[in-house]
């Protein structure tokens, strides 16, 4: 007796490996992060909502001090994206240890599909969804503050746009596998990373009033120079006030870009093997 | 009846008292003294470092301007604002949610809300450190100007203590309300104190909000608060600015006072209708696993 297999059937289940298992898996790792920020409606009126009183808030400071108008754009495109660096440390960084926390990390690390890519699926869809908050940000601060902008090279500004954000989420697939290892205080590290990080990459007021040095360690940080670069791309003053030529800024990205994605494999890399010798590294501890 | 008072009385002194020492544990021993140090400490010195940056980049580094112990020491005394209200409030989503132990203190022989009061007062210890540490770093390096000897020390302890307690009563409202809300990324506790940083006027006076929007500042007891905790630190530099100059210490005081009051007695019905509600809806052990 022989069985029939239906080829339609066997071209729908047909295993998807290589590249295309990676493709996938970014896809099925994004379509949730995005569908899910946008599901929650209360999400998105907080995600606006609470940066934009950061925002306000040093507004109104530098109209208390009588600050040329144009800090008051350095601030609003400060706190759009802050959205950025808040993704990175809650939705990025703190992940995968949240996945352990919830018994997620054992399955993503048992399926038969590269990490790299749930990360990086992590990085796409979180990305896409902040972007759509961030663009909301800079709408409300201008219509509400007035800031204008004068936009000169727009090529240049979506390369620099894209290579610090690549770098960035680079770096919170780096942190990820780091935060991780860390374990309980992984918490407490996310929550300190918000202010002291805020103030080192300038997020309100532009990087070149550090020290050079200063400004220098700053830049490992992608948001310093990506935001230093937006500023002198779109504000009248920004290239009086920038620190590094644009050009510069935008080579330095592209390398932050490959040691970050570099380190993001080879943590993930350690993490992995030390999952299999230890074989407690998803076990849920409180 | 007396015996039911006294009995009340040391059941909330007792739960109080636990809840100080277990709220410390958990604040604390997730590391080194060293680690946790350095944790409590750079985070409020970021924030006012972003201020001092800001100021220093418009003035030329004159520091010599009344503003700006206005804005240092409102920054300052509003570290109070998150810890207070977010200790308090945190307490609700940490037993609820991580912990998964809120069902466990509900049965347990202790008032609850003596017990979330308790868990709050190791972020005010934490915040008291960061408050001192922000005010010493300034005075010594940025010329903020703050003499012992001319101190207001009564006003400023019966500032303090009202001010803490009105904080209290706030957090105790927004854990009554945290009881019915899911754990969203966004601590109700984080995002009320955001807002309050914008309307109290703690880093800029309120003359500088649109004329609409000052009311709400004006509601606020934590505007008073700041200004009191600013008078009587530095008196001549609350007094240059318009917004309450026309109100004496003692008036601030009562005002104060008065708000401490209503938000003592709103914090007591929000309680009681949030308990009920959570209880009646089964939310005492919900896990929202956001």
């Amino acid at each position: 007796m022989t069985t029939q297999i239906n080829p339609l059937a066997s071209q729908a289940y047909e295993k998807a490996t290589g590249w295309k298992l990676f493709i996938k898996t970014v896809i099925a790792r994004a379509y949730p992060r995005v569908i899910g920020q946008q599901r929650e409606k209360s999400w998105i009126f907080f995600d606006i909502f609470l940066p934009m009183l950061s925002v306000s808030a040093y507004v109104f400071v530098y109209r208390a001090i009588g600050a040329p108008e144009e800090y008051v754009g350095f601030v609003v495109i400060g706190g759009a994206m802050t959205a950025f660096w808040m993704n990175i440390m809650w939705s990025m960084s703190s992940q995968l240890y949240w996945e352990k926390e919830q018994g997620n990390l054992a399955l993503y690390i048992m399926a038969p599909n590269s990490m790299m890519a749930v990360l990086l699926g992590m990085a796409v869809g979180g990305m896409l969804a902040t972007f759509l908050r961030a663009i909301a940000i800079i709408l409300l601060g201008s219509w509400l503050f007035h800031v204008h902008y004068v936009i000169g090279n727009f090529l240049q500004l979506m390369a620099i746009f894209f290579t610090a954000m690549t770098a960035l989420y680079g770096m919170g697939m780096m942190s990820a596998s780091l935060f991780l290892l860390l374990s309980r205080e992984a918490d407490h590290l996310a929550q300190l990373a918000t202010e002291p990080v805020y103030l080192v990459s300038g997020m309100y007021f532009p990087i070149s009033s550090f020290n050079f040095w200063v400004a220098a360690a700053a830049s490992v940080i992608p948001l310093t120079l990506g935001l230093d670069a937006i500023r002198q791309l779109i504000f009248q003053s920004g290239a009086t006030l920038g620190f590094l030529n644009v050009s510069l800024e935008l080579e330095i990205l592209l390398g932050l870009c490959i040691t970050f994605l570099f380190g993001a494999r080879t943590l993930l890399g350690y993490m992995e093997r030390l999952a299999i010798r230890e074989g407690r590294l998803t076990e849920s501890r409180r | 009846m007396q015996k039911t008072s006294a009995l009340n009385s040391s059941e909330s002194l007792r739960s109080f008292w636990m809840a100080t020492w277990l709220g410390w544990q958990i604040e604390s021993n997730w590391t080194d003294p060293f680690l946790f140090a350095v944790y409590s400490i750079v985070k409020p010195l970021a924030s006012a470092g972003i201020l001092v940056v800001m100021y220093s980049i418009i003035t030329k580094g004159n520091f010599n301007t009344p503003i700006f112990p206005y804005i240092y020491f409102g920054n300052a005394f509003y570290i109070y604002v998150g810890a207070v209200m977010s200790g308090i409030s945190w307490a609700v989503i940490d037993d609820r949610e991580h912990y998964k132990t809120l069902k466990y203190m509900y049965i347990a022989p202790i008032r609850i809300p003596a017990y979330w009061l308790g868990r709050g007062v190791a972020r005010f210890l934490t915040g008291s450190i960061a408050v001192v540490i922000t005010i010493a770093f300034g005075v010594l390096f940025l010329q903020v100007p703050l003499n012992l000897a001319t101190v207001n020390w009564p006003l400023f302890f019966v500032s303090l203590i009202i001010g803490i307690a009105m904080l209290s009563m706030m957090g105790l409202i927004l854990a009554s309300i945290t009881l019915l809300i899911a754990h969203h990324f966004f601590l109700i506790g984080e995002a009320v104190a955001s807002a309050l940083y914008l309307f109290s006027g703690a880093i800029f006076p309120l003359d500088v909000l649109p004329v609409w929007l000052r009311p709400i500042g004006f509601a606020m007891p934590i505007t008073y608060w700041l200004e009191l905790m600013r008078r009587s630190l530095a008196g001549n530099v609350a007094q240059a600015f318009p917004t309450l100059a026309q109100f004496s210490n003692l008036q601030l005081l009562g005002i104060l006072l008065g708000l401490t009051l209503v938000f003592g007695v709103a914090s007591t019905f929000v309680f009681r209708f949030c308990d009920y509600r959570a209880r009646e809806q089964g939310l005492i052990d919900f896990v929202s696993n956001y």
